[in-house]
Parts: C-alpha cells; structure tokens; sequence
C-alpha cells in the first residue's frame, strides 16, 4: 500500500452538555455527548476514505478534529510522522494549507459581500502563494480547472447555483494547493444532476493534482462510487473498515448490513419487505455497554452485552469490530 | 382497476409583484386504488405544489385552474367547508419536517384526538381506543405512556410515524406524502418506507409519495411521473421507466445516481442546471440541458403521447431517447 499521510490513534471527543447551578447545587453529574469514542485510522497518499454513517455518529467532528477545528479529549492524529498537535508557526500554518476543509453548506461558508475574485484573492495571500502580479492568471486559472466560465469572478455568490457555489468553494480550497482534502457532505445538499457534475469534477481533480480526499457523507451510493477504502462509523466508532470492494461485497459487521440492505436499490425488480435494522439509535449521551450496536443486532449474544468489540482482521486491510466472525460473503443482504 | 384520482390539466400559478410564475403547468395524470404514484424531480419543479393544489393548501397569492376529480367531485368546484371535510378526512398529508407540522405545545395524543373528533362520530372512550390503536399501527411503543408525551420528547423517526398516525385517525382513502423520508437516517427510512407500504395493504389507501431519491421509488412504488419545471414529462410503471426511459431528463437522471460496477468513473449526470420560473425557455423547457435536442425543441412545446401502453411522455425525441437505452440496466 502506498505511504500513509495521517494516521490518527485512540481519537476521543465529547461535548459536554449544559450543567446548570441547580444540577451542580443538587449534585448530578455533568453529562457529555461522547461524539468520538476511540477512533483509529490511517490515510494513505492518493487514496479516497469515505467516511459513512448515520447523523449524529460523528462523522463532522472526526473531519473537524483532523483540520484541528476542534480540540482531541485524547488521542493524537500524525501528519507525515509528527503529531499535529505539536506543531506551531510555519509548520502549523503549513499544515493548515496543506490539509483543506471543504464545507456542506456553499451558502454560509462563502462570504456574501466578497466577489469570487476577493475570495480567491483573500485564500491565496493569507499563504502567500502567489506574487500579487500573478494572482489575477492563477484565479482564471483556478475557475478554468472547477469548470467555472470566466466572467463569474467578478460575481457574488448569491448570484450562482448551489452546485456553482460548491464550486467556487472547492476552487477556494485548491487555490492554497492543498494535498488533503477533507470533504463534509460535499454534494449532499445538491439535486441529483448537480451532485453528479461535482463528483465528475472531484474525481478528475483527484487524479489530476494528486489529491488525497477524505470523503464523508451519509450516502452509501456515492461513498460507493468515490471511495478507495471506506469507513462506516456507529455511535462514534469505527465499526468496520476496509477496500469498497470487499467492504460492499462481504460486509464483516452487522451494522454495514443493516446499512446496506437500508439503502433502496436502484433496481426495482430487487424489492425486500423485510426490515433492515429494526429500532433507533441509542443516545450518544449514554452510549450502550459491550458493543454499540447491541441494542439493535440481530446476532447479539452475551458477550456482546458484557465486552466492546475492538477492530480486527478480516481479510487484508479489512477490519470489523463485532464479536462474530464469520458472515458467508454469498449469504444475501436482502 | 378504477380511478380515484383523475387529474386534469391542474395548474397552478402565483402572482407576485414582479408578475406571475407558473408552478404546476397543465399537469394531468390519475390514480388507481391501492396504487402508490411516484412524483419525482428535482428541487423546484413543483413537486410540492403539485400536491397542495390537489387540496388546494395554497397561499392566497396562488390561483388554480384545470380539474382535480375526486370520488366523481372535483376539488376546485368544492366550497371551502366542502374541501375541509375533504382534506385531512378522506385526503390527508404528510410532510417533509415533522417538527412543522406537529403542534409543539399539545401532547401526541391529544393532536390525534382532534382529528378523530373532526373527522368521526366516535366517543371519547371509543377515540382514546382508537388513538392507541394508531399508535400501534405505526409501530410506536408503549402507546399509553407515549400519547402524553410532547413532539419535542419524539426521536425524528417517531416525529414521522406519529404524523403518520395522525394523519390516518380520519381513515383516508388517499394519503399524500411530501418527501416523508428525507430527513431522516436510511434505517429509519426504510422502517418508514416499509410501514407505508404495510398500512397501503391494510388499509387499503392510494398514495402519492414525492421524493427526489430514485431508490426509493424504485424500492416503494407502483407508478411514477417525472416533473421539470412544473411539467409531468414523463410518466409510467416503475419497471417500465426504469428499464425504457423515454425522456432525456428522466434518463439523464437515473444516469446520474451512482451504481454498482461503475466505481470511480464518470457518471452521466446533466449540464447546466434547472431553470428558474421566471425564465422557463421556451419550447421544451428542458433543451438548453438536453443531449437529445434538436431544432423544434428550442420552438414548440412537446404534447404529452402515449407512446406505449400506460407510458406516456411529452419529448419531441423520445425514440431516440428510447433507443439510447437505459443506464441503469
Ligand atoms: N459543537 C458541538 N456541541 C455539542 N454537541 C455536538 C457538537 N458538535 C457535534 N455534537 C454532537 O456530537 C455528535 C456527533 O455529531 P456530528 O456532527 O459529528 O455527527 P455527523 O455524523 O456529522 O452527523 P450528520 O450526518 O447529521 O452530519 C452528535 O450527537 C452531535 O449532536
Ligand atoms: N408561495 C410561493 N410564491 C411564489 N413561488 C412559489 C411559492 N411556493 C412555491 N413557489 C415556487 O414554485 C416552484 C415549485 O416549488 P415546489 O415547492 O413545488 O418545488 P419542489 O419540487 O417541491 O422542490 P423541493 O424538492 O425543493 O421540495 C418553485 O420554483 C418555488 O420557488
Ligand atoms: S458484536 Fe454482537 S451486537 Fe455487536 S454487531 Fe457483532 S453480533 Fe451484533
Ligand atoms: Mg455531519
Ligand atoms: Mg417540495
């Protein structure tokens, strides 16, 4: 496998919850929503990890922790062998405009009263990447590789459509020449026909800047369709991990089932009545013992009650954290 | 089988200062009982307003014209006291965001109790049964206890199941659903989407069900019809417009969606983007995006052809389209 970028280790993180004077006065306990319990991966140069799961499982806050919008409780996150959280001056700014976040909502993370022109200008003297001669070709430049016509720099962004705007935050992120990208629910917000152009694009820039992407959205489908390795998140933790092939394939938890058999097939001659996952996701408040997923499996069993799951080898580079072992790849999801 | 619903060239149109927009434009279709019709389409097409005007639930800014037949009755002749005996009787609605239409300040039950009182002669005793009966029916634990609680005490999912209920404490005959599913998780869509199906079975009702996600049509419906910019272009079974699609828009949309085998390739997906109301083009609305188009689309309006049995469309290519084939198959 191509050489690891990030690798990220025992990842905790919890908000707490308000604690009021009557609370304190009468002595209950500060409750936290424990939105990262223990997560660990590596990313690799080039690749794409998807990153799926339900809401509120904490796919934003693992993309937030990694571009250090938040504070880690525990757990240390490396970028080519140095703890981040080590890093301060060049090497911090440096990392901050070499991983780049893109955001979910084009709306609010554009500033309304900025031409694109202002936009791009704005990202690309914070880190000084060009001489200001220059920046005027790197913007037509830059609008030129997010297929946007020439004439929108001197545009605001209300007067684009959401998937134009996607792009001109996407063009924003390229213009520091970042080599990560972290992507929250890139194309979530878009119609179908649109998400469909933004994918195209972000697989040709992928492959054209040698881009390493963290792509995080709820939609299996597209996960499916962009990723190299996907990870599927429940309640904070990573359940299971692996190549989309073999994750989609042969699925080693029964989480990514029920998640799978969940998702409506394209194919309407593939009809099920049966219910994929029966219940509700327990609160991340009080998060179940033993395994997380137990209030809802259909295989639990003692253990399960009484013992968390940790990851463990499945096939190569395929991990499941579930206390069985063996689910027939042939056995039907539906 | 027989029609419940017969729609007639229903359009809808709002004034506004700058002049007015044409919403629904000279829609037409039926429904048959028991049937589940898919609307599909993206954002704006008036997937929405399609629904309000067949109960006409419209601002006072939007006007109506065309036939919404209902048991032999149409809708727009109906007086207001008519159509309210109507809707949320015979004809009830769900909504995308159960947090809006669910009253915040009254219990879960008492919300189901002023619809049983609207719409049954039932007694107190009789309507309280009745309530915890419908909560069962949607699949809501511990009824008793839970019909006290408030909307805010209620997960998403069960926000939508008792909706739902309340909206099947009148025993519609028609149900119509406004994207019911899209803002919950897929686990709870799927419970959801297989409830409706079950109480459809039970209960005997029509649905129309407006979602922009194909898998969910493919995976709950019976028939579907295609909107752009206001228009139904294309309508037909399930199994038909997804295997013979006849409509560049409806192919390029299915075209669009990600699939199994096609990992990290392009997808089909379609340029531009949909047009506003204001600036709907001329001749057929969808040309300036359409691969398909030739010179009478950018000049007349393509009329709605039933081209094979039950599949009807409104493109001036549709052979063409048809031939270039399906990209789901
Ligand atoms: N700033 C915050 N303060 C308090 N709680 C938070 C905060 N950010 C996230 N949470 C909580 O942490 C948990 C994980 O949230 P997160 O946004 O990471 O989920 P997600 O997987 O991105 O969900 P979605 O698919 O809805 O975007 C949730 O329970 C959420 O309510
Ligand atoms: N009260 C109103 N006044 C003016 N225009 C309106 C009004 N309500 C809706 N529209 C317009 O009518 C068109 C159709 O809207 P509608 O809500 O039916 O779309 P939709 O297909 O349901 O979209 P979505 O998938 O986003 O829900 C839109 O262009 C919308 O802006
Ligand atoms: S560990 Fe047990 S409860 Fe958890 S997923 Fe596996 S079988 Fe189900
Ligand atoms: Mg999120
Ligand atoms: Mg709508």
């Amino acid at each position: 496998m191509s050489d690891v970028v990030i690798s990220a280790a025992g990842l905790r993180k919890s908000f707490p919850l308000p604690h009021g004077l009557i609370d304190r006065i009468s002595g209950k306990v500060p409750l936290a929503v424990h939105a990262l319990n223990d997560v660990s991966f590596t990313l690799h140069r080039g690749e794409t990890l998807g990153i799926v799961g339900e809401s509120g499982c904490g796919k934003s806050t693992l993309a937030r922790c990694l571009v250090r919008l938040h504070e880690l409780d525990q757990g240390e996150i490396h970028f080519e062998g140095t703890d981040v959280a080590s890093l301060s001056g060049p090497a911090r700014r440096a990392f901050n405009r070499r991983v780049q976040m893109i955001f979910q909502d084009p709306y609010s993370s554009l500033n309304p009263r900025m031409t694109v022109r202002v936009i791009l200008t704005e990202a690309l003297s914070v880190h000084a990447m060009r001489p200001a001669v220059e920046i005027p070709a790197r913007i037509a430049e830059l609008l030129d590789l997010v297929r946007l016509p020439q004439d929108s720099a001197d545009r605001y962004p209300h007067e684009f459509s959401g998937g134009q705007r996607q792009r001109i935050g996407i063009a924003r992120a390229l213009a520091v020449e970042p080599e990560i990208l972290v992507a929250d629910e890139l194309v979530s917000a878009l119609d179908v026909s649109v998400q469909a152009q933004v994918v195209n694009l972000l697989l040709d820039l992928q492959q054209r800047l040698d881009l390493t992407v963290l792509f995080v959205a709820h939609d299996l489908r597209l996960v499916r369709h962009i990723s190299h390795r996907v990870a599927v998140m429940y309640l904070g933790k990573i359940v299971e991990i692996g190549p989309t092939e073999a994750l989609f394939a042969a699925s080693q938890h029964p989480y990514t089932r029920a998640l799978l058999a969940a998702a409506p097939e394209l194919d309407p001659s593939k009809r099920s009545r049966k219910i994929a996952a029966k219940g509700e996701l327990p609160s991340p408040i009080h998060p179940p013992k033993g395994c997380l997923f137990n209030t809802r499996c259909p295989h639990a069993f003692d253990r399960c009650y009484a013992e968390r799951p940790q990851l463990t080898d499945r096939s190569v580079g395929h991990q499941a954290a579930c206390h069985l072992t063996n689910f027939d790849p042939k056995d039907s999801l539906k | 089988m027989r029609a419940v619903l017969d729609v007639r060239n229903l359009t809808t149109r709002f004034s506004t200062p700058t002049g007015a927009l044409v919403a629904v434009n000279d829609v037409s279709f039926s429904l048959r009982e028991r049937e589940i019709l898919g609307l599909v389409g993206e954002s704006g097409s008036g997937k929405s307003v399609t629904l309000r005007s067949l109960i006409r639930l419209l601002p006072s800014i939007a006007s109506q014209s065309g036939e919404v037949i209902w048991q032999g009755h149409d809708i727009l002749k109906m007086s207001p006291k008519e159509v309210r005996a109507v809707r949320g009787g015979q004809i009830s609605m769900i909504f995308q965001e159960p947090t809006t239409a669910l009253n915040p300040v009254l219990p879960i039950g008492l919300q189901i109790d002023e619809n049983l009182r609207a719409h049954t002669t039932l007694s107190h005793r009789e309507r309280l049964n009745r309530a915890r009966e419908l909560m069962d029916l949607v699949g809501i634990p511990e009824a008793a206890r839970r019909l006290a609680e408030y909307p805010h005490q209620f997960s998403g999912g069960m926000k939508q199941r008792a909706m739902i209920a309340i909206a099947l404490a009148s025993n519609p005959r028609l149900l119509l659903a406004d994207e019911p599913t899209t803002a919950l998780d897929v686990t709870i869509q799927d419970q959801i989407l297989k409830l409706i199906l079950d109480l459809r079975d039970e209960l005997a009702m029509s649905v129309i069900f407006v979602t922009h996600d194909l898998g969910v049509v493919a995976a709950t419906c019976d028939r579907m019809a295609v909107m752009y910019a206001g228009r139904i272009v294309e309508t037909g079974t399930i199994a038909d417009v997804f295997a013979r699609p006849m409509h560049a828009y409806t192919r390029g949309l299915l075209g669009s969606v990600p699939r199994v085998g096609t990992e990290r390739s392009p997808l089909m997906s379609i340029e531009g983007t949909p047009p506003g109301l204001s600036s709907i083009p001329r001749g057929c609305a969808f040309h300036p995006r359409c691969d398909f188009a030739t010179n009478v689309c950018r000049v007349s309006q393509p009329v709605t052809e039933t081209v094979e049995p039950e599949h009807d469309v409104a493109c001036h290519n549709s052979l063409a389209v048809l031939e270039a084939g399906s990209p789901v198959q």
